[in-house]
């Protein structure tokens, strides 16, 4: 960079002088940033969290959030003289009598649902490349803090319009609360001022909606943020990327205008959604009474796994000292808590238990390829297909209506699914991810087919291969090693002392299972192919 | 013919007159028929026309109820194994049913599917079907067109009506939804006015009925109001996506909405400066 013009000098001196910017933004705006489009998906639900403030902000100015009783006299004829809460009145008035806020409103939904979708692909990304290891273990746990938060803005905020869905999952939130033994109903009263659904939980949800939770969402973003500028963006395993350095672009100017595209695209779509796509239309609901409920109520997609899960569960009850007050319905408790639990702990702690079993404690700035650590891949796919189990039995009466399926088969399927399925989609995606190692590992030592066969002096036919660009050599050479704790016994027979107790020996087992490398590349092979190079090499098979 | 409006001697005198057993059947017919159309149910005019007047109505529908109900009904409506007596549910029943191509049903499932009418199921012929089964034991009859006009119902009032009593089983526009065993709840969306009313007087199949003390006639109005003005409203938020809430809200938020801002993501990436 040059001497600054005349015309700012004097104003960039000034603020330079006081702020010290000039040197902060020399270092930070030449930061260089990897380039790669799974990079980009953090970014979907980075941008949906602006576009949410911002039309939230809108809906602000009209919604009335409180549950006193009206008459809808607004322009939408088929609810009119309708007796209803001025919180869903308002939500009308928004949706058909201000210019604009139909489409403001479908923006703010659409928003939030890819606000939370943009969220679980970028942590299936970070996941299943291993991008949460040491350094990064905090910011993982932002960021599922920041998915648990958003589960929760998403449900205050679809319950505010007071519709009769979104009263559906307020009932079902109250009943849940209610199903926790002993202080359930002490939280009920608490939460709702009284008996359900009472007059002050909209306001309340409000609060929450507009001011808590975006709070403390946007302080965590900033601090996510902030530790990956500070730690730097990993990247993928090619050609002159080490542990050391960032291969990329730098932030001025060439991803700055990358992300500034992608927030521009983010808008685009969710625009485009929010004009062609109808959602959550509030008036064919109409008002919400607890005597009224819906065939085919579901929750957002975000809650679907949840839902699904209710559906699935037997009707458990225990009743302790056979009174009513010492009832524990579990067919309630356990759908509501165990599913998140699971995936919530399990989500969190992961970083910290494939250490345990690694004893990995280097750093790591270059990412694995998912099929480079199988294990941890198949946990993964596994996890995901206990959650979509989940998730598609959430909308099993839509899937029994439309596409002929008895109810109850698929409240059966789903109760097999959600055990036989995990542990088949572990199997699968094991073998698939040491095929896709062996897939490498012969490319890196007998090179790509060129699809040429040629034929020799003697007669016989052979099929020229040709060795694989530099990249992408450079790409599947990245693979690293999975260390495996120490644990064989010495020359007296005697494991180390980590290794002994029971737990020990199971570490020690696990490790082994999940660090040991059952398609290792041959390197010397590939190198020796490679000297005798001329453009193509010859291989017999 | 002898009158009867004679003083008492002359009917004893006459009694033993050989056409006198005749008048006194005669008499006694007489006394019989009109007795029972007092007495009888009383439907609409329309049907009590049908039911009572029309003896060739009820015959032809007699012919047609052999043709093409009787294997499962029985021939006199009386009901076998594989279907129920009709004896007793009336014109409406039947209109419903067969209006909606539902009866004959092609299949013994869990329920009959609304399907296209055969040929043979013209208005004239269903008109003749149900004064056959009308004149069995009553029933429900079929409502007037004013009974059913969407324009004179009021669709706030039937609106939450319809709320309170249908879409927990055919879902909040009446898209239909799942019950138990295979049974479902069908979509409202091609159910006529005539039908709607029907279906609420009868309860076919899986559905309760909502008889006249339960729903007036007027509230059935009005429910048909709303359902007819709701279903023909174009959405204002853009494409409906089948009006069944969130699940294909969802659906779409991932396929079109994540996929194309993937793709976008690649497209972005792709273009690279070529420094290294």
């Amino acid at each position: 960079m040059d001497t600054p013009p005349k015309a700012i000098a004097g104003v960039s001196t000034f603020v330079d002088d006081r702020l010290g910017a000039g040197s902060f933004l020399k270092r930070n705006l030449r930061k260089m940033f990897p380039d790669h489009w799974s990079f980009l998906l953090g970014e979907i639900a980075l941008y949906s969290f602006v576009i949410l403030l911002l039309t939230g902000t809108f809906l602000t100015f009209w919604f009335r959030p409180t549950m006193g009783e009206v008459m809808y006299n607004g322009a939408y004829e088929p609810l009119k003289g309708v007796m209803m809460s001025e919180a869903y009145a308002s939500a009308l008035n928004i949706s058909f009598d201000v210019r604009g806020g139909l489409l403001i409103r479908q923006i703010h939904h659409w928003a939030a649902l890819l606000f939370i979708a943009g969220m679980v692909v970028h942590m299936l990304r970070v996941f299943f490349t291993g991008a949460y290891r040491k350094p990064r273990e905090l910011n993982w746990l932002i960021g599922i803090l920041l998915l648990s938060l958003a589960l929760f803005e998403g449900l205050t905020g679809y319950s505010l319009p007071d519709d009769l869905l979104s009263g559906a999952g307020l009932r079902i939130t109250q009943g849940v609360i209610l199903s926790i033994p002993l202080i359930g109903t002490y939280i009920q009263f608490f939460l709702f001022g009284g008996e359900y659904p009472g007059e002050d939980i909209i306001s309340r949800f409000f609060t929450l909606h507009i001011l808590l939770i975006p709070g403390i969402l946007l302080a965590l973003i900033t601090a996510h943020m902030i530790l990956m500028w500070v730690q730097k963006h990993t990247q993928m395993p090619g050609k002159g990327r080490t542990e050391r350095n960032v291969v990329g672009a730098p932030f001025y100017p060439a991803f700055m205008a990358k992300a500034g595209a992608y927030f521009l695209f983010t808008f685009g779509v969710l625009a485009l959604l929010g004009t062609f796509a109808q959602i959550n239309p509030i008036w064919l609901f109409g008002p919400y009474t607890p005597a009224d409920i819906s065939a085919g109520s579901q929750p957002d997609w975000y809650m679907g796994f949840l839902e699904g899960s209710l559906r699935l569960m037997p009707a458990w009850e225990i009743n302790l000292f056979g009174t009513s007050g010492g009832t524990i319905p579990l067919s309630v408790l356990i759908p509501a808590l165990l599913p998140l639990g699971l995936i919530m702990t399990g989500l969190a702690l992961y970083p910290f238990l494939e250490q345990w079993v690694t004893g990995d404690r280097r750093e790591h700035h270059i990412v694995d390829r998912p099929r480079n650590n199988p294990h941890r891949t198949s946990i993964g796919i596994s996890a995901m297909t206990f959650y979509g189990v989940l998730w598609l039995l959430g909308a099993n009466d839509e899937i029994s209506a439309n596409f002929h399926i008895g109810l109850y088969e698929t409240t059966i399927f789903g109760r097999v699914a959600v055990f036989l399925g995990p542990a088949i989609a572990y199997f699968v995606t094991y073998r698939i991810c040491l095929g896709l190692q062996r897939k490498d590992a012969e490319i890196v030592s007998h090179g790509v087919e060129s699809g040429v066969i040629k034929r020799m002096p003697n007669g016989e036919y052979i099929e020229v291969h040709t060795p694989p660009a530099d990249d992408i050599l450079a790409h599947m050479r990245g693979k690293k090693e999975i260390p495996v704790i120490e644990s064989a016994a010495d020359r007296e027979g005697i494991p180390p002392k980590g290794a002994r107790s029971l737990i020990g020996r199971l570490r020690a087992k696990m490790s082994k299972a999940y660090g040991t490398d059952r398609v290792p590349l041959e390197e010397g092979h590939g190198e020796e192919h490679v000297a005798v190079g001329a453009g193509e090499h010859k291989e017999g098979h | 013919m002898i009158g009867t409006g004679r003083s008492v001697k002359p009917i004893t005198a006459r009694r033993r007159h050989p056409l006198a057993r005749f008048a006194v059947v005669a008499l006694a017919l007489g006394l019989l028929g009109g007795g029972y159309a007092l007495a009888a149910p009383n439907g609409s005019t329309a049907d009590a026309a049908v039911a009572s007047g029309k003896a060739d109505d009820v015959a032809k529908g007699k012919d047609l109820f052999v043709a093409h109900c009787a294997s499962c009904h029985g021939l006199n409506a009386e009901g076998t194994k594989s279907g129920p007596t009709l004896v007793g549910v009336g014109a409406a029943a039947v209109d419903f049913q067969v209006s909606s191509g539902r009866m004959p049903a092609a299949d013994p499932g869990a329920q009959a599917p609304r399907k296209p009418l055969d040929e043979w199921a013209t208005p004239e012929a269903i008109d003749q079907l149900a004064a056959y089964v009308q004149s069995l034991g009553g029933g429900p009859t079929r409502p007037t067109a004013e009974q059913v006009d969407p324009a004179k119902g009021d669709p706030a009032k039937g609106g939450e009506l319809f709320r309170a009593n249908c879409i927990q089983c055919h879902n909040f526009v009446g898209a239909g939804g799942a019950l138990t065993y295979g049974k479902y709840a069908p979509p409202l969306h091609e159910s006529s006015p005539t039908q709607i009313y029907e279906a609420m007087a009868t309860g076919p199949q899986a559905m309760p009925v909502f008889n006249d003390s339960v729903i007036t006639p007027e509230q059935k109005r009005d429910m048909i109001a709303y359902i007819t003005s709701v279903r023909g409203q174009v959405d204002p938020g853009g494409a409906g996506l089948g009006r069944i809430g969130p699940v294909t809200e969802g659906l779409v938020g991932w396929v079109v909405g994540i996929s194309l801002l993937v793709l976008a993501a690649i497209w972005i990436t792709a273009k690279k400066r070529q420094a290294h």
